[in-house]
């Protein structure tokens, strides 16, 4: 590397450990503040050690049932945005890679006007098309649905032009030797192209999964019940409530759930994670 | 086991470039046929119409008697052994060659027998789990060679497959291929671009240029009797000197005026004589027949001989001398052959 010298390593050092307090100490924070009573929060200052309240405020959260958000328990909002991230992050990568692996490596007529039209979807985020796409899950019925939440969001270009990429760097002898070895379109694509792609895919989950988890306009208009709510808009509702004083203590629990799925993801494949934005395994 | 058959085949490419303009070559059971020229005379391209890579535009391809136009690479029947190696990276070494008969259906045990009866033939056992990454040039190489031949194909195509290759292992491993090929008496069609690989491995030699063939026959004939100035500056190296007569007068001679000493053919307006068949004669030598006064540019010592580059008669010519040179730059000595190793060619490059 660069730096060797003592004096590098130190200002390095600093500089990493500056980044991380400033991103990891609003996360301590609020995990401090779930271990309080609603009591304590809200009398100023708020102390900087966890406080006493951890087994009560999770599980009231848990399994009592927030009356805020009537009467579903955080378990509920997981489940439910669970589902919805997984379905979008699988969703995605299965049509984005099967769209990639058509454009690549077949010859259609019309191949690059498909590819375009792709490719100019890029500019279309989901606010855009917010509307149309509204009516067209009430009339499928699919408004309160795991389906509703998760078809529309699945469609993707930026995963699509990804693939594309990588397919583009596999050398046409490759293609060539699996053809001569008798393996057609589905043999390739599953027992060569498939597990090539791995780190991609590992990659792609990451960052679609914490996508999914995130969303937060589409499935705030697509679940009218309280139940199919994810935790991202379960978190808005306990807050915005003016009526009442807000639940602060539960919704720092909330809060600290709610971004413990997306981190246990990104640990678990870490290392894939930077294996496929880094090398294309060749 | 099987005779391959070309009968006028073209390829023409959607822009109307002619890559291949009509090629005929008969290749009988059990031969190895090198095609060999420069890059761009469609070699590949003519070796990727056997396999079935590439669609034929024009003429036939027929294997084993049977016309395969329209066959895909699959069932054709054959093994390819690419440039690249084109291993599957993500496969042990064992599952790379087991991977074309498992696609084939072959049951599990034959497989496995096929598989390792193989790898000890190339001498690669040890190396059967182990993935591509982790072998070094050489090993993937026969693993390339190894999953062509344990397929038991009619047919076996190189394409390049040693120009990846150090030149001390390439050396090896032709000697390698030429024995498995003629142990395993399996037809085969190599491309190269490398004359001494042409030379040593072919049953057939056929020379390309532009598309077309510019000589076809046993290494040995060409060498001796190049169709053309073409083959005649490819085959062989270094390269045969080639030099223009001129005949104004009617009288024949050399760019700078200096009478030949043979009686050319009519026909002929270049002169060529191989660098190993060119005579080094003291400077005063009275003889008679062709001999040219020249004048040493370079010397390049490489051991077992030599090569003395040149300048005679108003042109640049190299002489091969055997052992170490006694010649320094600028010294003056006459370069002389014998008639019988004089080649002619006529104004459009053909052999007279």
């Amino acid at each position: 590397m660069i730096g060797s010298s003592s004096t590098r390593t130190f200002i390095a050092h600093a500089v990493l450990l500056l980044g991380i307090l400033i991103v990891a100490f609003p996360i301590y924070y609020t995990f401090v503040a779930s271990t309080h009573t609603l009591q304590t929060i809200l009398r100023p200052p708020l102390p900087l050690l966890p406080g006493g309240e951890f087994w009560n405020n999770y599980s009231e959260a848990l399994t009592g049932g927030v009356n805020r958000i009537g009467g579903v328990g955080v378990d509920v909002l997981l489940l439910n945005t669970t589902v919805m991230a997984l379905g979008i992050a699988v969703g995605k990568i299965c049509i984005s890679i099967l769209s990639a692996y058509a454009i690549v490596f077949f010859r259609f007529p019309l191949r690059m006007v498909f590819f375009w039209l792709i490719f100019i979807t890029l500019m279309l985020p989901v606010e855009v098309r917010i509307l149309p796409t509204y009516k067209v899950m009430v009339d499928l019925g699919l408004i309160d649905t795991y389906a509703g939440l998760i078809v529309p969001l699945i469609a993707s270009a930026t995963a699509t032009l990804l693939f594309r990429q990588f397919f583009m760097t596999i050398p046409g002898e490759l293609v060539e030797a699996a053809r001569v070895d008798g393996a057609g379109p589905w043999r390739f694509f599953f027992d060569i192209l498939l597990p090539l792609s791995r780190t991609n895919i590992a990659a792609l989950f990451v960052i679609l999964f914490i996508y999914g988890w995130t969303q937060y306009l589409w499935p705030l208009l697509v679940t009218n019940h309280n139940d199919m709510n994810t935790i991202v808009i379960a978190l808005r509702k306990m807050v915005s409530f003016a009526d009442a004083d807000t639940q602060w203590h539960l919704v720092m629990v909330t809060a600290m759930l709610a971004i413990v799925p997306p981190i246990l993801v990104v640990v678990a494949m870490q290392r894939w994670f930077v294996r496929g934005l880094v090398e294309s395994e060749k | 086991m099987a005779t391959v058959d070309l009968k006028d085949v073209k390829k023409v490419y959607a822009g109307g470039i002619e890559a291949v303009k009509g090629v005929s070559i008969a290749i009988p059971d059990k031969e190895l046929c090198v095609l060999v020229g420069p890059s761009g005379c469609g070699k590949s391209t003519l070796l990727r119409m056997i396999a079935g890579l590439e669609a034929i535009s024009s003429g036939t391809v027929s294997i084993d008697g049977k016309v395969v136009n329209e066959i895909s690479p699959t069932d054709r029947d054959i093994a390819m052994v690419f440039q690249n190696y084109a291993l599957y990276p993500h496969m042990k070494v064992y599952d790379n060659m087991a991977y074309g008969l498992r696609n084939r259906g072959t049951p599990k045990a034959e497989i496995d027998s096929r598989v390792r009866s193989t790898a000890k033939v190339l001498e690669l056992d040890h190396l059967l789990d182990r993935r591509p990454r982790e072998l070094s040039g050489g090993q993937r190489q026969r693993v390339a060679m190894g999953r062509a031949i344990v397929r038991n194909p009619k047919v076996f195509l190189f394409d390049e497959p040693l120009s990846n290759l150090d030149a001390k292992l390439r050396g090896q491993m032709r000697v390698e291929i030429k024995n498995l090929q003629r142990s395993l008496g399996v037809t085969s069609v190599y491309v190269t671009h490398d004359q001494l690989e042409a030379m040593t491995l072919a049953d057939i030699l056929v020379v390309m240029n532009a598309g077309l063939v510019e000589q076809m026959g046993a290494p040995l004939d060409i060498y001796e009797k190049p169709a053309s100035t073409f083959v005649a500056s490819f085959i062989g190296a270094p390269p045969m000197n080639l030099m223009a007569l001129g005949r104004d007068g009617g009288q024949p001679h050399l760019a700078d005026g200096a009478k030949l000493g043979v009686e050319p053919p009519a026909a002929a307006t270049t002169l060529g004589f191989r660098p190993e068949d060119a005579l080094v004669l003291p400077p005063d030598a009275k003889q008679g027949g062709f001999v040219l006064p020249a004048v040493v540019e370079a010397v390049e010592p490489v051991g077992a001989e030599s090569f003395l580059h040149c300048a005679a008669a108003g042109s640049r010519i190299l002489v091969r001398v055997s052992g170490r040179a006694t010649a320094k730059p600028g010294d003056k000595l006459a370069v002389a052959a014998n008639s019988d190793k004089i080649h002619w060619f006529d104004a459009s490059g053909k052999r007279v």
